[in-house]
C-alpha cells in the first residue's frame, strides 16, 4: 500500500516503544508514512528494537522526532503522560492512543473525572488532540488491518473536537487498514474507552455503529 | 536441538460433573495429583502461576510444587509466573531454592507480571510503580541467583550489605526466565539481566513473536552474553477430537471471559473470535492431539523456541477432563511434536 497524490506523506512521530507504539509504527510505515519513534530516553536504547521490529523507522530523541512531525502518536502508559512537557507538543496534531484502564494499570486520580482524552487535551491546550487507535488490542491491530474495500475490513473509531483534525486522522486510519468511524467530539470518544461498547472488539462498520450509544453516533 | 514440554496451571477452580464449583482446597489437592500425573505422562515441566482470585485460588504455588516434588523424581517444577514486583526477591529466591533442595535440583522460576494485578493492592503496592519495582527486583534476583554474599541498594526494599542468603543451591543457579507479553523493552531487559525468555502468547497470531525471539538473541550478543533459550507459554485444551476439545473448553472460556470482561472493561469475545484463536493462526491450542501437536511444532519452529508450556485447564473444567488433557498431552502430543521437529 502506498500513498497516492502529489503531496508529501505526513511525517509521524510515535512516542512509546512498548506494546502499542511499534505496532502503530509498523502499520504506518507499511502505508508509506515516514516514521520516527522515541521514548523518554536515549534513542540508542531502542536502536535494536527499531531495527528488528520496526524496520524503516528512525529511532530519535523525542524532541527531535516531534519537531519534524506533522502527527504525533502518544503510545505511552497513561501514568507516564504527566511527565510529558505540553510545550513539546504545542501546535501539533496529536493522536491519543492511550487508555485509562484501571483494571490493568491501576487507578489514576487525575483521570477519574472525565474521558481520558478530554483530560489529555486539557493538559495539551496548545495541541489538537484526536482519540484514535486505542480500542483494538495491540495484539490484533496488525493482523486485522486490510486494504480499502476488502470485504472483511473492520472499523476504527476517530474522535475529536476539531473536524479538520478528525478528517486528517481518519485518512491515516484508512491508510493503515481500517474504515474510520468519526465521532464528533472527544467526549463522544468515551465510547472507545475501556468499559465502552467497542473496547477490545474488532467490528465491521455496521456492527460498530450499532454498538455505539445514540449520543455518540457517527456524523458521517 | 533438544526440545522440552511443560504444563502450566493457575489453579483454575475445578467444577464437578454438574458444573458446580469445587472448593478451593479440593482444587489445590487436585493440582497436586495433576502435577504428579504429569510426570507419569512424560511431561518435562510443571508450572504454577500466581493468582489471587476466587476462580484462580493459587497465591502460594511454591507450597503446592513442594508437595509435587515430594512425590516425583524427574519432572521440573516452577512458577509460571511469580509476580516479582509485589513480592520480595529475597523471599522468592529462598522459596525456590528450598524447592530446588527438596526436588534435588528441579526448581525453575518464571518472573513476570501475568495478566492479573490483584497482588498489588493486596500487598500494598502501586501499579504505577510497576516498572521501577520490576527493574530493581529482577536485578537483585539475578544477583541472588549467582549465589554468594550479595550487596544491593535501591528504592524498593531494604539494602543488603554482603548478605549471605540461604539455602545455597548445590549446583549453581537454577533456570530463571522473564515472562514477556509483547513489550519489546522487556525482551531487551531479560537479555541485559541474563534471564531466559518466556513469551506469553495468549491472543493474536503467534508468528508475530518471531521478531521478539530474534531481538532477544541479538540483545544477548550486544550485552556479551551467550545464547539463552526461548519458551512459549499459551493456553489450550486437548481432548480426543477437535470437536470434543472445543465443546469442553468454549463454554468454560466464555464463562470466565464473561466474568472478567466487565472487571477488565473489554468486550466479551464472540464464538467467531474463539474460532480465530483456535485456528491455525491463533493463540489457543484447543483440539485433538494431532491438531495441537501440529500447531506447537509450527510455532516452535517459527519462533526458534525450544520449550512449549501449555497452560491447561480453565475454571469449571472437571479434574477428570484435566487428567485426560494431561494424559493426551504427555502420551500423544509431545512425542508427535518431537517427531515433527526431528
Amino acid at each position: 500500500m502506498t500513498m497516492t497524490g502529489a503531496a508529501e506523506p505526513s511525517r509521524l512521530a510515535v512516542l512509546g516503544a512498548g506494546h502499542v507504539g511499534p505496532v502503530i509504527a509498523r502499520l504506518a510505515i507499511r502505508a508509506g508514512y515516514p516514521v520516527a519513534i522515541a521514548t523518554s530516553g536515549d534513542p540508542e536504547a531502542i536502536a535494536l528494537i527499531t531495527e528488528l521490529l520496526i524496520p524503516g523507522a528512525q529511532p530519535r530523541w523525542a524532541s527531535d522526532a516531534v519537531a519534524d512531525a506533522d502527527v504525533v502518536v502518544l503510545a505511552i502508559p497513561l501514568h507516564r503522560f504527566p511527565d510529558i512537557d505540553p510545550g513539546l507538543l504545542s501546535g501539533k496534531l496529536v493522536v491519543d492512543a492511550m487508555n485509562y484502564w484501571p483494571a490493568t494499570e491501576g487507578v489514576l486520580k487525575t483521570f477519574e473525572d472525565a474521558g481520558s482524552s478530554e483530560i489529555v487535551a486539557r493538559r495539551l491546550a496548545g495541541s489538537t488532540v484526536v482519540k484514535a487507535l486505542n480500542h483494538i488490542g495491540y495484539h490484533e491491530l496488525e493482523d486485522r488491518a486490510r486494504p480499502a474495500g476488502a470485504p472483511d475490513r473492520r472499523a476504527s473509531g476517530v474522535a475529536g473536537d476539531d473536524p479538520a483534525a478528525v478528517g486528517t486522522i481518519s485518512g491515516l486510519v484508512d491508510q493503515i487498514g481500517y474504515d474510520p468511524v468519526r465521532l464528533e467530539s472527544l467526549r463522544a470518544g468515551r465510547a472507545l474507552q475501556p468499559g465502552g461498547p467497542v473496547f477490545g472488539a474488532v467490528l465491521t462498520v455496521p456492527e460498530f455503529e450499532q454498538a455505539m450509544p445514540a449520543d455518540a453516533r457517527s456524523l458521517a | 536441538m533438544t526440545y522440552t514440554f511443560g504444563l502450566d496451571t493457575f489453579g483454575d477452580r475445578n467444577g464437578d460433573a454438574d458444573g458446580k464449583p469445587l472448593s478451593h482446597a479440593q482444587t489445590i489437592r487436585n493440582v497436586v495429583e495433576e502435577g504428579v500425573f504429569a510426570e507419569h505422562a512424560g511431561v518435562d515441566f510443571f508450572g504454577i502461576g500466581e493468582h489471587h482470585t476466587e476462580y484462580f485460588p493459587m497465591p502460594a504455588g511454591d507450597v503446592v510444587l513442594a508437595a509435587i516434588a515430594a512425590r516425583t523424581e524427574r519432572i521440573h517444577l516452577g512458577s509460571a509466573v511469580t509476580v516479582l514486583s509485589s513480592d520480595d526477591p529475597v523471599r522468592v529466591f529462598q522459596r525456590y531454592s528450598t524447592l530446588n533442595a527438596i526436588s534435588s535440583g528441579r526448581a525453575e522460576v518464571i518472573l513476570g507480571r501475568g495478566s492479573s494485578i490483584e497482588s498489588f493492592p493486596l500487598f500494598g503496592y502501586d501499579l504505577a510503580d510497576y516498572e521501577e519495582l520490576f527493574e530493581e527486583k529482577a536485578t537483585l534476583f539475578a544477583e541472588l541467583l549467582q549465589g554468594g554474599p550479595v550487596s544491593w541498594q535501591g528504592k524498593t526494599r531494604a539494602p543488603l550489605l554482603n548478605q549471605d542468603v540461604v539455602p545455597h543451591t548445590e549446583s549453581g543457579p537454577f533456570p530463571a526466565w522473564i515472562g514477556v507479553g509483547g513489550n519489546p523493552q522487556s525482551v531487551v531487559r531479560a537479555a541485559r539481566l541474563g534471564f531466559s525468555l518466556a513469551l506469553a502468547i495468549i491472543g493474536g497470531p503467534p508468528a508475530r513473536f518471531a521478531a521478539y525471539s530474534e531481538l532477544f538473541q541479538r540483545a544477548l550478543e550486544k550485552f556479551g552474553r551467550p545464547p539463552l533459550p526461548v519458551l512459549v507459554h499459551s493456553p489450550g485444551h486437548v481432548a480426543a477430537t477437535d470437536a470434543q476439545a472445543k465443546a469442553e473448553f468454549w463454554p468454560r472460556w466464555q464463562d470466565i471471559i464473561t466474568v472478567m470482561a466487565p472487571e477488565r472493561g473489554f468486550a466479551v469475545p464472540t464464538e467467531d473470535s474463539f474460532d480465530r484463536e483456535t485456528g491455525p493462526h491463533g493463540a489457543l491450542y484447543v483440539g485433538s492431539p494431532e491438531t495441537v501437536a501440529q500447531k506447537i511444532a509450527t510455532n516452535l519452529r517459527a519462533l526458534r523456541a525450544t520449550r512449549f508450556d501449555l497452560k491447561y485447564g480453565m475454571p469449571g473444567l472437571t479434574h477428570d477432563q484435566l487428567m485426560t488433557n494431561i494424559e493426551l498431552y504427555g502420551h500423544q502430543v509431545i512425542p508427535r511434536v518431537r517427531e515433527l521437529l526431528s
